[in-house]
């Protein structure tokens, strides 16, 4: 894999920042774009924009073919059985969401069980307790082993027979923890409860194979892929989905409308009430095929090679305090000893070196870290040795800077 | 365009930092008021004793960059002893400040208050600097 080629296919990377080159390390938060996405999207409304399923006209039938043909392609990228089971969302917050209105709204009572971890972003948490509050259902949390990762032992004895649901995130965006989304799929199920699998970190750096994980839902946002923002899916597996009722209504999910009832198109539509995300899923489908022409297998063997030259470079610094388990997907969440992560990440971008420094939408992991905030690297398959050196050299000057009053 | 790093972290802002001024909370009857800054996890609680129109005490604890907590500590510093109506005053002349705009001070002597100014060019820690003035606003707001 030739990063240096990679690289130059995304313009924004070749720019100065406050005087530096610039070094992203946050496509954790967002990815940049690839040109080959930025010009699908740039010819689709210099060409063929036209509304989709409803005109006769040529436009219309070209950007429909263009729209549908995006879904086949998500379709084979995580090995669905069919296009059914493909739906587009605005991201993988509202593909969670969409399951916990939809699904958990329908099936979950008093005495029932969901279950998620302690490292789950805030879009796998809150619409998990709010279905909770509306269901009377009991929210309940796996607990998280002392290096960040979760136990099957500890999964096997939180979820129970009375547990209806099993949410999950597949990496964490702090901890950079693989979850071992098969083998906790085999406990749900034969605690006849469903899975719901938070993607998000997930499908842009791995291959997913949602029939070989045998998971009921899978979520994960375009953005974080090479595509742009606005654009994300929710798989679910075709027999849940049929029975289970829209959460938004109006144009195109439409079979017949009567004054007083309608009826349901058949999947993937009825979810799709509206006009949909066209420009975004023509894009995410050109982000498929520049992601199936490095090859994920690539990408990930790359980003494990650079996740594991940063964390022995970063382990140099003297003071720095490292989150995460040791086997990791690309990113490196730390704090710099008595500096705050702000100001930690105010210096860096002085540098030219873009991070991210908060708490990340996972207040509660926070919490069980014990720090109020922390700053995180994540890389991608545009990323260096070289850009990880610079951060380095940059946390250096942090300390340095700070050095001196603290 | 390279920044410079010392027009934001002033001297007088890492004095703050480093010794904060009314740090910690004192048991009493005094209006206490939390504030925090979702998309960062910054959090202060503000400790104050309003009496007669006057600030008597103003206190604070909290988690944060050296720009939020500095910030706290100059900004009950500068309100102690202040009618409230002019501490709400300095607190609009405040966020003035960090939108970058031309204040007049109207008699008010901001001291080490003047060392954020350098805070209104990094537009990402704007909020870093407001947080403890906002639990002021909100603290008085609440006595009403």
């Amino acid at each position: 894999m030739d990063v240096r080629a990679i690289k130059d296919q995304f313009p924004i990377l070749n720019q100065e920042v406050n005087g530096h080159p610039l070094v992203y390390l946050d496509s954790s938060a967002t990815s940049q774009k690839p040109v080959s996405v930025i010009e699908a999207v740039d010819r689709y409304y210099r060409e063929t924009n036209s509304n989709v399923h409803r005109g006769v006209h040529t436009l219309g039938t070209r950007a429909t073919d263009l729209y549908e043909g995006a879904r086949e392609k998500v379709r084979a990228f995580i090995h669905a059985k069919s296009t059914a089971e493909i739906i587009f969302t605005r991201g993988t917050t509202t593909a969670i969401n969409t399951v916990a209105w939809s699904y958990a709204r329908a099936n979950l009572k008093e005495g029932d069980e969901i279950v998620i971890t302690q490292m789950e972003h805030h879009s796998n948490i809150i619409p998990w307790q709010q279905a909770a509050k509306a269901t009377g259902a009991t929210l309940k949390y796996i607990p998280l082993q002392e290096d960040g990762t979760v136990s099957l032992e500890a999964v096997r004895t939180t979820v129970t027979p009375n547990t209806k649901i099993v949410a999950i995130t597949h990496v964490s965006n702090v901890l950079g923890t693989i979850n071992p989304i098969k083998e906790i799929t085999k406990i749900a199920h034969e605690n006849d409860a469903v899975i719901v699998v938070d993607g998000a970190q997930g499908a842009p750096h791995m291959e997913v194979d949602v029939q070989d994980l045998d998971v009921d839902f899978y979520a994960f946002s375009g953005h974080k892929m090479c595509a742009p923002t606005g654009i994300g899916v929710l798989y679910g597996k075709r027999e849940l989905l049929e029975n289970m009722e829209p959460v938004e209504f109006g144009g195109e999910m439409i079979d017949f409308v009567n004054l007083y009832d309608s009826t349901w198109k058949e999947l993937p539509w009825k979810f799709e009430a509206g006009t949909p995300i066209i420009a975004g899923a023509i894009g995410l489908g050109a982000a498929i095929d520049f992601l199936n022409e490095v090859g994920l297998d690539n990408i990930l063997e790359h980003e494990k090679k650079l996740a594991a030259y940063a964390i022995a470079k970063l382990r140099e610094v003297d003071g720095i305090a490292i989150y995460g388990p040791k086997e990791r997907a690309a990113l490196v969440t730390f704090n710099l000893g008595e500096v705050h992560p702000h100001d930690t990440a105010t210096v860096l971008d002085a540098e030219g070196i873009a991070v991210r420094a908060g708490h990340h939408c996972a207040q509660p992991l926070m919490k069980w870290l014990d720090v109020t905030a922390t700053a995180r690297a994540s890389f991608y398959l545009y990323n260096t040795e070289e850009d990880v050196d610079r951060l380095v050299l940059g946390l250096l000057k942090a300390k340095e800077y700070f050095g001196d009053v603290l | 365009m390279s920044y410079n790093l010392d027009t934001l972290y002033r001297q007088v802002i890492m004095d703050h930092y480093k010794n904060p001024k009314n740090r910690g909370l004192i048991e009493g009857d005094s209006l206490t008021v939390d504030m925090n800054n979702p998309t960062c996890g910054d959090r202060i609680q503000l400790q104050l004793k309003l009496e007669d129109g006057i600030v008597k005490d103003a206190r604070f604890e909290g988690e944060g960059c050296s720009i939020s907590m500095s910030s706290a500590s100059m900004m009950t510093q500068a309100i102690k002893g202040k009618k409230v109506d002019d501490a709400l005053a300095m607190s609009h002349l405040f966020s003035d400040m960090m939108l970058g705009k031309e204040i007049d001070t109207d008699g008010f002597d901001l001291g080490d208050i003047q060392a954020l100014q350098g805070v209104s060019k990094f537009p990402a820690r704007i909020k870093c600097a407001t947080m403890a003035w906002k639990a002021l606003e909100k603290g008085v707001h609440e006595q009403d």
